[in-house]
Order: C-alpha cells, then structure tokens, then sequence
C-alpha cells in the first residue's frame, strides 16, 4: 500500500463551483510524484487538504485521504494536527514569506520536535545543526541565531528544506518550491531536495508547472485540469508520449532545456475545448 | 553615531514641543476672561490692595514680560507659587503625579488584558457569532465617552450593589503611613495586602472607566491585524507543524499584529491620560487631573502652567516609550 492516498476527493467553494473533482492519487515511501497543471488547476488545494489547511471558503465534499493506511477523517481533530505534524512536511512556495520575521531561525526549526514531538531542547538544538549541515548552509550555528530578514532567499529555502526533514516525515509536500527563487539558485535548490529525498527515502508530492522539472526528478506524474486529474501516469511512458491529447499540448508548450529556441505551441484551442467538456460532463454526472 | 543623531533629534522635538506647550497655555489663560486676584480678596478690598498683589505675583507686568519671566524660571526648574494653595508649583505637581500615573497606568493594563482578550478570542472565533458579539460589544463601549461610563460604574458598583469605593484614593480610617505618594507599588513593596486592596477598590472603578474605550480599540484594531496576519505563509506553516489553532494565533501571529497596534495604543494611551481630569473629578480621585480643574476654577495661572506642561512632558515620554519597544520588538529595526 502506498503511505499517501487520496482517494475521490471532491472539494468545492462552500455552497459554490467545485475546486477539486474526485481527484485519486498516491505517493509510496520513496516516491517522487509530480503534480502539473497550469496555474489555479488546483494543485495547491490538493496539498492543503492533505496538510489540513484548507481555507475556511473550502468545503470538502467527499473521498478520503489516507496517511500509512489510516484515514484521517477517523481522527479526532487533535490527533489528525498531530500525526500530520509527525509525518507530513511542507516545503512552501515562496522562503520569503515562510519564516516568521520577528523569530530567530533555529527556533522555527526546532519548534515542531520540541512542542509537538516533545523531543528535548538538546536534542532538537543539535538535529538542526546536522540538517542545516546537510543543506549545506555554512556555519549553522551563527544561522541559527539570525533573523530570516538576514539571510538571502535561497539561504531560507534551504533553512525550509533542513525543517521539512528534520523529524524525518514520511511525507513532503513541495509546492513549486523554486518559483520564488532566482534562475541562478533554482537548480542549486531542486538538486537539494532531490537529493534530501532519496537520502531520507521520503514519499515526495513535488508540486509543478514546469514539465522539464517533472522529467529530471519525479519517478510518477498526475496531470491536473480544472481540478480533475487528466493523466497519471509514470515518467518514462509520460515523456515517451502521453496519452491524453491535453497532456501532450502541455509537453508541447513546455521550452526544452536542449533547444531552448524551439518556438513554443500553445495549447490548441480544440484541445482545451475537449477537455472542458470531459469536465462539464464529470460535473453533470454529479447533478451539478 | 546614527544613534545619537536619532537621540539629538528626538531631544529637540521633545523641547520644541514643550515649547509649544508653554506659549499656547501661558498666552490663552490669559485671554479667558477671570482675574485670579479679584478670587483671592475679600469682598471690599482697595485698589491698593489688588494692586500690591498684582505685584507679588508679577500679573501688573505686560504679558510678554511675564513670559520671559516665568520661562526663565521654568528652565531653571521654578515653576513658580500656586495663587490659591500658596505653595511651590513644582511640589504640588510631583506630589499629584504618582496618583495619576499609577490610576493611567492600571487603566491600561486593565484595557489591554480586556481588548487583548477580545481580540484573541474574536480571531479564534474569526466570521462567527462570537466575532460578531465581540465587535458589537467594542462598538457600543465606544460610542460611549469614559465618564459616562463612569457614571454606570458608580450606579452599578457603587450604589446598586456596592462592592468598591466610589469616592477618594484611600480610605481615611486606614491605619498606615505612606513614604511616598506611589502609594499602590509602596503597599506591594511593604506587602501590605490589606492596604493594597482598599487602594484597588478605591482605583478599580475610575480605572476600568479609562480602559473600556481604549480596550475596545485595541480589540478592533488587534484582531485586525491578527485576521490580516492569520492569511500569511508562516502562520500557515507553523499550522502543518500539528500547531492547534489558539497556539497558532498566539505564537506565530500576536508577536507580529502586536506591531501596528502597538503605536495607536501609544497615542491611544496619551489620550486615556485626558481623560483623567474629568474621571479623577467624578470619582474625587486625588490626582493631577482633579488637581487640574480646581486650578482652572480658581484662575491659578501658575498651577494651570505647570500641569499642562507637566502632562506634556508625560506624552512625549508615552510616546518615546511606544517607539523603543516597537524597536526593540521589531528585529528587522534592532538591526537596522
Ligand atoms: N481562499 C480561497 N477561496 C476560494 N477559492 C480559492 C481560494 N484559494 C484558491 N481558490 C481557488 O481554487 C482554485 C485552485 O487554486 P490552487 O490550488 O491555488 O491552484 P494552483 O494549481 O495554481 O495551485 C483556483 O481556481 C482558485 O481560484
Ligand atoms: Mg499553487
């Protein structure tokens, strides 16, 4: 069995349009999958309600989420925070805006382990020197005093990644974690959590819009479209030629890092109409 | 040297401001009609004798002599005679001052654990019938001023069921000798419990006056800014830690949404610390600010002048210390 599984969740905006439409999908220990789509796709919603941190105008309408087997919803709210807190990280979208400004860093590292794991002060204090280390951020010691307004932003990225890992979670949820970043650090911080992943052998849901991203770290794809899942598929047979006509125009629109000259095709129109209606018809199966 | 530039600028406002005080206070006294000599005299006095005291007290001198005169004074720490108490303004005055700041001073703490209360509850509560109650309540608190709260207290807790004095600082038949006029810290220091809990009971009502605008503004403006904070990424965050909301709200938000709310209480306070005079009257509090209005009735120009400036001086002090703990709370300025 895989350690995430969402199964049929349907999330809609209370008493509005549906955000998400049964969207199934899963992550095994070890796992990369790549979650695609354009922008407002709802990629983002998926990993808030496996964080349990979906905004108040979000209401879930239906399926289950499981975590090693165990479905949340059985949890008492208590209990839900807490196994998510244990087993589930998130390395958020912009490092500039992730770390609390009027807190030190190594407080915002060591915080989780201390008051929701109830590691010891000690101990939590020397894992985050050994996870700042392995992020390679040079004197973890001064870095941990410091405030976030001192340090650049592939500096704070990196301090995200070294707290994601640092209680060894089962699960990272990446949510386009270099979009906020300069060109020059976005691959410095990709190969990072590449990297992280394998070491830690994490399930990683890697949050995307950007394909090539897709083909150099994730083992398995799901492709999103208004918030259904068009494809999910694995790499190798993904790049080798997908199957939906909507995925293959993404692969078409995506710039390839070999011939970055290659004159970009924007999705066609009659593909984008297709797709539609596959929505409109999984809506009116509903009643809706 | 950046420091000390900041501390130079901040002295000469803080003298320019005093300044201001001084002319505009010393000037209009003297415009309102009311001759503080004539109050002094017995029915049936001499022009003579109206004008040997004129002398005394400087008042036959052209105004801006007097002026010059009493600034002169001023700077060198001579504030000059009270007219109708016939002692050392400056004694006076300093003698007033503990009252008043200890009574502002529990005021605000007083405003902020209820408007802190309110806003921490009202955020946890966010776009429910508890938030909506919370804000009615604030609503209503202010729309009402200090003294006509004053008024409800005394009718509440005073007359209908009579749990706190309503009148004075301490009660006469208290056996005790006070070393200084702080007197609510000295009963602390002396642990003297008893006496400590008459002189609350004495303060609580005027107290709670003063602090129920200033702590609905504080809820307003608080759970303001913990709502705007509450959307933000780190909060979010510290949420998938496994944070329950309440700790959430209190660790990762309040710190930050403290900031902007800290300078409007600042200013907020400055005008709590009016509001003494007319709740120190109602309540016959023996403060600066009852002290105040007897100086106003009886036309004593030096008294008036020496408390405005002295209330002066006490705003420019609230607000220098709202701008160092805004600093000293904000790292992104401590290092700046
Ligand atoms: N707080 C919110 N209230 C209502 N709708 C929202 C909210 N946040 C996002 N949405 C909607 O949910 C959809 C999915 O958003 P999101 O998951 O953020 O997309 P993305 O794939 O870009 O991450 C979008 O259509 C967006 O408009
Ligand atoms: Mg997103």
């Amino acid at each position: 069995m895989s350690f995430l599984d969402v199964e049929n969740l349907t999330l809609r905006i209370v008493r509005g349009p549906r955000i998400l439409r049964a969207v199934s999908l899963s992550v095994d220990q070890g796992e990369v999958r790549g979650l695609v789509g354009e922008s407002g796709a709802g990629k983002s919603m998926i990993g808030k309600a496996i964080l349990g941190t979906l905004p108040r105008a979000i209401e879930v309408v239906s399926g289950r989420i499981r975590l090693d087997g165990t479905d949340l919803q059985t949890l008492s709210a208590r209990e839900r925070r807490r196994q998510i807190g244990a087993q589930v990280a998130l390395i958020p979208q912009d490092p500039l805006t992730a770390l609390n400004p009027v807190r030190r860093v190594g407080p915002q590292i060591t915080n989780r382990l201390v008051d929701i794991l109830g590691w010891s002060k000690d101990n939590a204090q020397a894992r985050a020197l050994e996870l700042l280390d392995e992020v390679h951020i040079p004197d973890p010691a001064r870095v941990m005093r410091a405030y976030p307004h001192e340090l650049s932003g592939g500096m704070r990225q990196r301090i995200l990644i070294a707290s994601a890992f640092a209680a060894e979670p089962k699960l990272i949820i990446a949510d386009e974690p270099t979009t906020a970043l300069d060109v020059t650090v976005q691959k410095q911080i990709l190969r990072l959590i590449k990297n992280m992943q394998a070491k830690h052998n994490t399930a990683l849901l890697f949050v995307t819009h950007d394909l090539g991203v897709v083909s150099k770290i994730c083992q398995s794809l799901s492709v999103l479209y208004a918030g259904k899942v068009i494809e999910d598929t694995d790499t190798r047979r993904f790049f080798a030629g997908p199957g939906h006509a909507y995925s293959q125009a993404l692969l078409h629109a995506t710039p390839k890092y070999t011939d970055p000259d290659d004159s970009l095709t924007p999705v066609p129109q009659q593909v984008i109409d297709a797709v539609e209606a596959e929505v409109a018809e999984f809506d009116k199966g509903l009643g809706a | 040297m950046l420091l000390m530039r900041s501390i130079l600028a901040r002295l000469v406002a803080t003298c320019v401001t005093l300044f201001g005080a001084a002319v505009i206070v010393f000037f209009v006294i003297r415009v309102v009609p009311g001759n503080p000599i004539a109050m002094m005299l017995p029915p049936g006095a001499t022009e003579d004798d109206i004008a040997r005291l004129q002398a005394l007290y400087g008042l036959d001198k052209s105004i801006f002599e007097q002026f010059v005169i009493w600034l002169g004074g001023v700077v060198q720490g001579d504030f000059g005679t009270s007219i109708s108490l016939r002692q050392p303004v400056l004694d006076l005055v300093l003698g007033r001052l503990p009252a008043t700041l200890e009574l502002s001073i529990m005021a605000l703490v007083i405003a902020v654990i209820i408007g802190g209360a309110m806003a921490l509850t009202g955020t946890l509560r966010r776009e429910t019938r508890t938030e909506a109650a919370i804000d009615v309540t604030g609503g209503m608190a202010l729309s009402v001023p200090d003294f006509l709260w004053g008024l409800v207290l005394i009718l509440l807790f005073g007359v209908l069921w009579p749990v706190f004095h309503i009148s004075g600082r301490v009660s006469p038949s208290l056996d005790f000798d006070f070393a200084t006029q702080f007197y609510l810290f000295e009963s602390v220091l002396r642990l003297r419990f008893d006496v400590w809990a008459d002189l609350v009971s004495h303060m609580f009502m005027p107290a709670l006056a003063l602090a129920i605008p200033l702590a609905a503004i504080i809820a307003q403006l608080l759970k303001q800014s913990l709502k705007e904070t509450m959307h933000l990424d780190y909060v979010t965050l510290a949420r998938t830690k496994g944070y329950p909301e309440a700790s959430v709200i209190t660790r990762e938000a309040l710190p930050n949404a403290v900031l902007p709310t800290l300078t409007l209480i600042g200013v907020q306070f400055t005008f709590l610390i009016g509001g003494t005079v007319i709740i120190e009257r109602l309540f016959s509090y023996e403060g600066l600010g009852n002290m105040a209005i007897d100086a106003v009735i009886n036309r004593d120009l030096p008294l008036i002048q020496g408390i405005v400036i002295l209330f002066a001086l006490i705003f420019t002090v609230v607000n220098l210390v709202v701008d160092m703990t805004y600093a000293a709370l904000n790292p992104r300025l401590r290092h700046a």
